[in-house]
């Protein structure tokens, strides 16, 4: 078995699929909008001059809610399904996880951190509340990770089963640091902390978005460029050291990608699990593995499975929402089983 | 040309490989025999740069393996590892195709020489398969192929390293694969081989280094490296040398 479908027609469906979900995503909510409403209110925030009558408040929901919501959707999906492929890559193993270089673990500690040191020391005010929870969830992500990394090298070389154990041991380590937040935390408190570990897209705004997005992009640009060392990297390090990579260097790119990327998704939507490791899984059983395709197939795929699941989020409960990370878990790991049950007959 | 002078490895405190002087002329295939143990991949992880020389130097074309970019070295150095952990659905193709990774030489020009690199391994057959659908002897021609395509056609200042190629093949295509290494040294480039099988050594290698514990007990052509002493001396192995009778290469019969 390798490539079920041939990969052009496969990455314009997806990109089809991308496009017809942003607009489900855009148009559906408590409030719904008729999609040919949508579509025009749309085109005027895009500054076309249609005289189309009364769209003024479908531009308002459009462009103050549903937007960076979606937006915020598409660049954490397809950052944590990016993610997903390069660490499958650097571990060899498809069925890897961007969390297990302990970006996530990390993340969840730093937002913790955040939340009930901010409680403790009597509030913080408002205005500077959702930025210092990003920033710190940002910044315990990549600290994590940093941490992780230098424990992988010995001898100028980085040995990523090392790596992989370090992770294990730094996640559980941040895993106790949250417990214990969680239990210093007051009841108010820990709700906030609990949603942030669920994950949302609720409360997206521009300021919440452009950092992911800016990120989300540098890493959609980088990566496809190191496609032909990922490919060569499944051979195995030491050939494609001899295919002329420089895996030390690569090694280290994915890694900072992968804290970079899920460490600002995390910041911005908390922690959402599984879309890193099934999407890049679900693509390479329709593409092949080759990672010319399966990234930008990882990326469109990413986008749209998380704008569905939060549209399942926002819509099954509404006009109460449910947290993505149940979701997105729920579809994640009775999937996730298949491929194991799957992979072992 | 890839050269070796004075080698010595060290893994801890025990010293692996020594006295190792070395180079790999163009045209030629230079056999490495001895028994498990004996330090013959490390002598090949030595010469690519895998396990860097605690002494001594290896050096391509005149300059040090190490300051050779990656891509340029790949172009004139290919190694084939004795076993591969791939563990992805790549297709055969594609497999091969990354020997084409360091070139730049074009999709069409590289689906050619895929093909033809394909064909020297007995293994065109496979082309459209799924690398993991294929059987250890399989896999394996299908990884010399990709390093064959690697410096396809093969001439002059290239190097070819390869580790036990014929370890898990039939008997036909452990004649099939040395006979395509034959010919691809026929063209220009240089090989090692790491072999086990004393009689397929004898038949396809021009000269043969056999180790002992690191240091090299022998070198020289398979006639003269290939003594019932020499091998009683090294593998403990009682043997009676005789000549092939169509062939003339000495012919290792244990007793």
């Amino acid at each position: 078995m390798t490539a079920i479908f041939r990969p052009r027609p496969t990455l314009i469906f997806l990109g089809l699929l991308l496009i017809l979900v942003f607009w489900l995503s855009l148009a559906l909510g408590p409030v719904s909008l008729p999609l040919s409403d949508t579509l025009l209110a749309g085109l005027r925030l895009l500054g076309l001059p249609l005289d189309v009558g009364d769209t003024q408040q479908a531009e308002l929901i459009l462009g103050q809610i549903r937007l960076p919501r979606s937006l915020l959707g598409i660049s954490v999906g397809s950052v944590l399904a990016l993610s997903g492929v390069a660490m499958q890559g650097l571990f060899r193993n498809p069925l890897a996880d961007p969390g297990l270089v302990g970006v996530s673990g990390g993340a969840a500690l730093g937002a913790a951190i955040a939340i009930v040191g901010g409680s403790l020391l009597g509030g913080l005010p408002p205005a500077v509340e959702p930025y210092l929870l990003s920033v710190c969830a940002f910044a315990g992500g990549l600290i994590v990770t940093a941490v992780v990394y230098r424990f992988g090298r010995k001898n100028g070389q980085t040995d990523v089963a090392t790596m992989l154990l370090a992770g294990v041991a730094m996640t559980a380590m941040a895993g106790a640091g949250v417990g214990l937040f969680t239990y210093l935390a007051d009841d108010a408190t820990l709700r906030t902390l609990t949603f942030w570990n669920l994950g949302s897209l609720n409360g997206a705004s521009y300021p919440r978005l452009w950092p992911l997005l800016i990120v989300a992009v540098g890493v959609a640009l980088w990566l496809p460029r190191r496609a032909a060392a990922l490919n060569a990297m499944l051979l195995g390090e030491s050939e494609a050291r001899h295919l002329g990579f420089n895996i030390e260097r690569i090694k280290l790119e994915l890694v900072f990608c992968t804290a970079l990327g899920v460490g600002a998704a995390v910041a911005a939507a908390g922690l959402i699990g599984f879309i890193g490791l099934v999407v890049p899984h679900l693509m390479r059983l329709l593409v092949g593995p080759d990672h010319r395709v399966l990234l930008p197939a990882s990326l469109l795929a990413g986008a749209s499975l998380l704008l569905l699941a939060d549209l399942a989020a926002r819509l099954l409960l509404a006009p109460a929402e449910l947290p993505i990370g149940i979701v997105t878990a729920l579809i994640g790991a009775p999937f996730f089983l298949y491929l194991l049950v799957r992979g072992r007959s | 040309m890839l050269r070796a002078n004075n080698l010595l490895v060290r893994r801890g405190q025990r010293t692996v490989l020594a006295n190792i002087d070395i180079a790999l002329r163009p045209g030629e295939v230079l056999g490495v025999l001895g028994p498990n143990g004996a330090g013959k991949s490390t002598l090949l992880a030595a010469l690519c740069g895998e396990l860097p020389a605690n002494e001594g130097t290896v050096s391509l074309d005149e300059r040090k393996l190490a300051d050779w970019p990656g891509q340029e070295r790949a172009r004139r150095l290919a190694v084939l590892p004795q076993s591969s952990s791939l563990n992805f659905a790549f297709s055969v193709n594609e497999v091969v195709g990354m020997g084409r990774l360091p070139h730049a030489s074009g999709r069409v020009r590289d689906a050619e020489i895929v093909a033809e690199a394909l064909r020297a391994a007995d293994a065109l057959h496979l082309a459209g398969r799924s690398y993991l659908a294929l059987s250890g002897g399989e896999r394996q021609r299908v990884h010399l192929a990709r390093v064959l395509a690697q410096l396809w056609p093969g001439a002059e200042g290239q190097t070819l390293l390869l580790d036990e190629p014929t370890s898990m093949l039939d008997p036909l295509h452990q004649h099939t694969i040395l006979q395509a290494v034959r010919d691809f040294a026929g063209r220009g480039a240089a090989v090692l081989v790491i072999l086990h099988d004393l009689n397929l050594a004898a038949r396809y290698c021009d000269h043969l280094l056999l180790l002992q514990d690191g240091l090299p007990h022998a070198y020289g052509t398979p006639a003269n490296v290939l003594t019932a002493d020499a091998l009683a001396a090294v593998y403990g192995l009682q043997v009676l040398i005789q000549q092939h009778p169509e062939r003339g290469h000495p012919l290792i019969i244990a007793r």
